[in-house]
């Protein structure tokens, strides 16, 4: 059973052709990243870091709680990545 | 031939781009890059390819590509990493092309990559961050950047980076190996007995002179240098100028003695324009005299400052030259600086410029 995944708005223009929402095969956060990936060549590079890490000014809910990299992925649920506050 | 001048304009919000046949009519298009944060925008003299590169406080590090004069845009990031367990970078800081093709990039915090595939994907020149000083580097007020580049512009192997603030650095094997080059440059903020160390000094801008690339010159947060030598050795050239404290500097396009500053009235007055009024010095003998050009810039309550990168000639003849200030007004000279004119006053906080010279 798939997962929802819905992108931040400010990085669909970074991506032709990228949905705001869609879904994916992904047991963890990780592996939805590896899915974008494999999708989109270089998004992985833009909502993670090196650490490795989701990026400092990104979030990720999990069925509405923050998660993080190694955060599971149940069956049908809900990923939401959002840019945080940032910026001036 | 007349000759279509393009500026680069790198800002808090994005690139932007004014164009102009006279350098007297500008137009002005942008932004550009998603209104990122572009540090350093350049062209390609060959091809016109512009590279833009910065980065977004989200979205992390981006070299931007565009090969048609900015109507369409590419982004990589792909291998501008140090590895995991490394800090993440930040930001692309400034970018240079070398006599070879390859494209170089400067980050915060500071270190080199290069890219042999016009931008496409970057590898990490180590021997920079392998440095042995490099555990001690402290960071500027903007941060560990590598904001100035060099590269010989016959021997790709010969290379110099300015680091606030760590100084300035040159290899000459393509950047395996690198030795600090801060000879007779000041670090006033030091002890008084350390004042001239080998490294540690804040570098504000390092530029080389038109046909003679060991003649180097830099704006130092603690005066301004020149160097007949590669950088192994630096004379002040401060004598004649209204303070010894300024980040930008320009080299003309084809006289290897004449040097433009913009400085500042100093590190704890303000860091404004001197007096509140706006001057470009120019040199024309290698730093030893000095002369104010001040006509059509600001003479009253200029409460202005210009960022390292944001002062700049074109290569036309006579020269064109411009600076943006941190409050987002753009000046332009068709005359070496004898004339001025603001050709775009709201833009946002200026970071760099950069021009383009295109046969029309």
């Amino acid at each position: 059973m798939p997962v929802h995944v819905t992108l931040p708005a400010a990085l669909l223009p970074l991506f032709p052709g990228a949905p705001r929402e869609l879904e994916l095969e992904a047991a963890t956060v990780a592996e939805a990243m590896d899915a974008l990936e494999a999708r989109w060549p270089g998004m992985r590079d833009r909502l993670c870091d090196s650490s490795p890490a989701i990026r400092r000014h990104i979030n990720v809910f999990v069925e509405g709680r923050r998660g993080a990299l190694e955060t599971a992925l149940p069956p049908g649920s809900r990923l939401f990545i959002i840019t945080a506050i940032s910026g001036g | 031939m007349a000759q279509q001048t393009m500026l680069l304009i790198g800002t808090r919000k994005g690139l932007f781009i004014a164009d102009s046949a006279n350098r007297s009519d500008w137009a002005l298009r942008g932004p550009y890059c998603e209104t990122w944060p572009v540090n350093h925008a350049i062209a390609d003299p060959k091809t016109g390819t512009i590279y833009a590169g910065g980065g977004n406080e989200w979205f992390g590090p981006a070299v931007w590509k565009s090969t048609d004069q900015g109507k369409s845009w590419t982004h990589s990031s792909a291998g501008l990493s140090y590895g995991e367990g490394e800090p993440p970078i930040k930001a692309v800081w400034s970018l240079a092309l070398g006599p070879d093709g390859a494209l170089y990039a400067g980050v915060d915090p500071a270190g080199l990559f290069r890219s042999t595939d016009g931008g496409e994907s970057w590898e990490h020149v180590p021997g920079l961050r392998d440095h042995p000083t490099r555990p001690h580097w402290m960071p500027g007020g903007a941060g560990l950047i590598l904001h100035s580049l060099l590269v010989h512009p016959e021997d790709p192997n010969r290379l110099w980076v300015g680091i606030s603030s760590a100084g300035v650095f040159y290899s000459g094997d393509g950047g395996k190996s690198w030795e600090p080059r801060n000879k007779g440059t000041r670090a006033d903020y030091n002890p008084e007995d350390q004042r001239y160390p080998e490294f540690g000094q804040c570098v504000h801008s390092l530029v080389m002179a038109a046909g003679a690339p060991d003649i180097l010159y830099q704006q130092n947060h603690c005066g301004m240098y020149r160097s007949e030598d590669g950088g192994q050795s630096w004379t002040s050239i401060e004598q004649g100028l209204p303070s010894s404290f300024g980040f930008p500097a320009a080299a003309h396009p084809r006289e290897t003695g004449t040097l433009f500053l913009l400085p500042l009235n100093g590190d704890i007055a303000g860091r404004y324009v001197p007096d509140a009024k706006v001057a470009v010095y120019r040199s024309r003998d290698g730093g030893r005299n000095w002369q104010a050009l001040r006509a059509g810039l600001p003479q009253e309550n200029a409460f202005v400052g210009v960022l390292r990168q944001a002062l700049t000639t074109d290569r036309q003849s006579p020269a064109g030259i411009y600076f943006g200030t941190s409050g987002g007004q753009l000046y332009a000279s068709p005359d070496e600086g004898e004339n001025w004119r603001c050709v775009a006053p709201h833009l946002p906080v200026i970071v760099s410029l950069e021009t383009l010279s295109l046969d029309g």
